[in-house]
């Protein structure tokens, strides 16, 4: 059979195809690359999480509980906002200002230590109505895995750092300010600290066997263990509204390819010998490309707004209650989406170029920035990298916009960095163009 | 255009100049020296042919005067205004090589797009874009995609984009590439509507049929230079007088064609004897040689020379070489 001479001719055809060549080859090794790094490698840093710690209590047990989170390695806890120019040294959160910092996105979660927690921290007898308040984990459920992480991490903390310790400690104070227990007192308290060995005994080995328990997700109690911990969702929004993220996530990628197929239309043009015949009119280089902006913008934003309706109609997405925010957010990706796919198109010279470059660059981009993956999963090298797309910016935006039901004003950065993308893009792409304007 | 809309506006523009003035025009791509310092001239209403092979630099000229080169030196003036200025682009009509038009906008739909790049819109857009319509007889296709037209009619809405602001000088880069004899025809009578109109048209080809019949002047142009410029008929004379050409084929040893032709100071084209003789006289004393040199003549034809024959004697190669 003749089959030699076929591979042959594709082999040949394939080696002068360079852009296919370059997607077979890179854009294969650039996925596999960013997943493994998002989901297994991590060999630059291990993906940290934010926690707002609020000690209302300053007891020994809620202060020993807070430098024993401290220490942990795989949270990063707060207890102020960032230093700002005008504020040297922000005041410390209060279980008010942390609440509103998780529902404006500064952190996945906020940890409150309520007043009295010290005096009976451990809940191994809450069902007797014994121990004191509960901790509060306020979390923003936006972010599914941070709570339970944190919680999980609040047991083992409280389990290496404090219980035993508290527990004798209070044993032998009640002992020297009571002047000794009755054999029945004593007793019960050998009993309970044989059920506290229990339960550590339990805790570990539980922990050794990495098990975990998803059916605690979203519970009230988050954690049955030690201590106590009330989970609370602070967004008063239902998980119909994390439609919103998704329809950025993927809206934004869509858009990208849109844009970057559209502005195609001018390399078909400079083949034709169109541009060359519109350029000898009254049109300029500059306006033929802002035409062009203009038209992908409005083309990608129609290509939103009819996802978002999607969104609303199916999943009952709170869309009309956010018009002024969706229509800032959504002009402003357009516009960035546009103005690239105006520069991917002046980087080529043909169709299959830009085919193959657009893909490369488009899903890593989308990868990176938040399509494909929720960044806050990411490294935090990653995570930054991630801040290098349009994808991140306007994923943020609509999240901020259909998620916080933050103001059109919180909207600035998202709005500033995506406008100045914009302009950047397309003033490149504008000295890109010069190739087609004279000869 | 006597029956054409207002013109579009321009930027003064000095119609006491001349069309077009070409001064020793520049243009290098790289090694090549795709335009070798060509200056040329066109009076109002004349029709100038560019006549040279593929690659003789005609298109570059073409371009340069359209504004879309800059060249390396010399100037071009479209009535006075520099090539590429807005007076100058406003008042130049270019029907390029390529087919540039847009595949998925009807007729109508690109000659008004075109229309607006010149500024044109209203009644004067409508208007132009009806008299482009009818001068391309392309009326009863005005609402049919530019993809679905046949070859012919897509070179007629090509070449009336490149009028629809009904321009005072038109440039047009080889109309009928690719188009067969019958759109050719049709071509050709717009071209010769638009002549008898007055516009003044740069017309470039290697179709020496095509010069002939739509050109009043033609400028030979090889290897980015005018090899020669004037009417056919001067053309014709200042390369062979008033002799004839003589075409002859024979039956007969090769090498003895060759040593014949040689020694009668012809040349042998495609096995094809040619000479010029002054006298019809002289066909006879040809053959009884041919005969004497054991040649058996075959086929013989008598001719004026045209401009393929002036572009040969000029430059010693075909002109579709």
């Amino acid at each position: 059979m003749l089959i030699f001479p076929i591979v042959r001719t594709a082999l040949v055809a394939l080696r002068r195809d360079r852009p296919s060549l370059a997607l077979s080859f890179i854009l294969p090794i650039a996925f596999f690359y960013i997943f493994a790094v998002i989901i297994g490698g991590r060999h630059d840093s291990q993906s940290k999480i934010s926690v707002i710690l609020v000690d209302q209590d300053r007891s020994q047990a809620s202060i020993q509980l807070s430098q024993a989170l401290q220490r942990e390695e795989a949270l990063t806890v707060t207890t102020h906002p960032s230093s700002k120019p005008k504020q040297a040294h922000p005041p410390d959160y209060t279980a008010a200002t942390a609440e509103d910092a998780v529902k404006a996105g500064d952190a996945p979660v906020a940890l409150i230590i309520p007043r009295g927690w010290g005096v009976n921290p451990i809940a191994f007898n809450s069902a007797a109505g014994q121990s004191g308040p509960a901790l509060q984990l306020l979390n923003d459920q936006s972010d599914t895995i941070a709570p339970q992480m944190v919680a999980g991490l609040l047991q083992k903390t409280a389990m290496t750092a404090m219980p035993l310790t508290m527990a004798e400690q209070g044993m032998k104070y009640a002992a020297q300010y009571i002047g000794g227990f009755t054999p029945a007192q004593r007793a019960l308290m050998d009993s309970n600290m044989a059920r506290l060995r229990q339960l550590e005994a339990q805790q570990a080995s539980a922990a050794s066997s990495n098990s975990t328990n998803p059916s605690a997700a979203g519970s009230s109690a988050a954690a049955g263990g030690l201590i106590a911990v009330q989970l609370r969702p602070v967004m008063g929004k239902n998980t119909h509204d994390m439609i919103s993220f998704y329809a950025a996530a993927i809206g934004v990628m869509f858009l990208l390819f849109t844009a970057s197929g559209s502005s195609g239309a001018l390399l078909d043009e400079a083949e034709s010998g169109t541009i060359d015949r519109v350029l000898s009119s009254r049109i300029t280089m500059t306006s033929l490309l802002a035409g062009k902006l203009v038209f992908n913008t409005l083309l990608a934003f129609t290509q939103l707004t009819v996802m978002f309706l999607w969104a609303w109609s199916v999943f009952h997405l709170d869309f009309f209650s956010h018009i002024p925010g969706f229509v800032v957010m959504g002009l402003c990706t357009a516009l960035a989406v546009a103005a690239f796919g105006l520069l991917l198109a002046s980087l080529c010279h043909t169709r299959a170029q830009l085919g193959a470059l657009s893909t490369l660059i488009i899903l890593v981009m989308s990868s990176i920035g938040g399509s494909m993956f929720p960044r806050f999963l990411m490294p935090p090298a990653m995570q930054k990298a991630g801040l290098f797309t349009i994808n991140a910016w306007a994923i943020d935006g609509f999240t901020k916009v259909f998620w916080r039901d933050l103001p059109v004003s919180a909207l600035w950065p998202q709005v500033g960095v995506l406008l100045a993308a914009a302009i950047v893009l397309f003033l490149v792409a504008r000295r890109i163009a010069r190739r087609w304007e004279y000869a | 255009m006597s029956s054409s809309p207002a013109h579009a506006q321009a930027a003064p523009l000095s119609f006491n100049s001349l069309p077009l003035q070409v001064t020793t025009l520049v243009k290098r791509f790289g090694q090549v020296t795709a335009v070798d310092g060509i200056s040329l001239e066109q009076r109002v209403g004349e029709c100038l042919g560019l006549l040279g092979p593929n690659g003789a630099g005609k298109s570059t000229l073409i371009r340069a005067i359209a504004g879309r080169v800059i060249p390396d030196s010399g100037q071009v003036a479209v009535f006075g205004a520099p090539a590429g200025s807005p007076a100058a682009r406003a008042a130049l009509g270019w029907v390029p090589q390529e087919l540039a038009i847009y595949p998925r906008l009807s007729a109508t739909e690109n000659l008004r797009s075109f229309g607006r790049y010149y500024g044109l819109s209203g009644k004067p857009l409508e208007k132009a874009v009806d008299w482009c319509l009818h001068w391309a007889a392309l009326e009863d296709r005005a609402g049919e995609l530019a993809r679905n037209l046949s070859g012919g009619m897509r070179r007629r809405l090509n070449m009336a984009a490149g009028l629809i602001h009904q321009p005072r000088l038109v440039l047009m880069d080889e109309p009928t590439v690719g188009v067969d004899p019958q759109s050719r025809n049709r071509i050709f009578e717009m071209i010769e509507a638009l002549r008898a109109s007055g516009t003044t048209i740069i017309y470039t080809t290697h179709y020496m049929e095509e010069a002939e019949r739509l050109c009043d002047r033609i400028a030979i142009v090889d290897h980015g230079r005018i090899i020669a410029l004037d009417t056919k008929e001067a053309l014709v004379h200042a390369s062979f007088g008033s002799r004839s050409q003589v075409f002859a084929r024979f039956d007969g040893a090769p090498a003895a064609l060759v040593a014949w032709v040689a020694q009668r100071s012809g040349r042998l084209v495609d096995a094809t004897a040619e000479f010029t003789i002054e006298h019809p006289a002289e066909i006879a004393v040809l053959l009884d040689s041919a005969s004497a040199a054991g040649l058996q003549l075959v086929d013989l034809s008598l001719r004026r020379p045209n401009l393929e024959s002036v572009f040969l004697n000029l430059t010693g190669r075909e002109l579709r070489d």
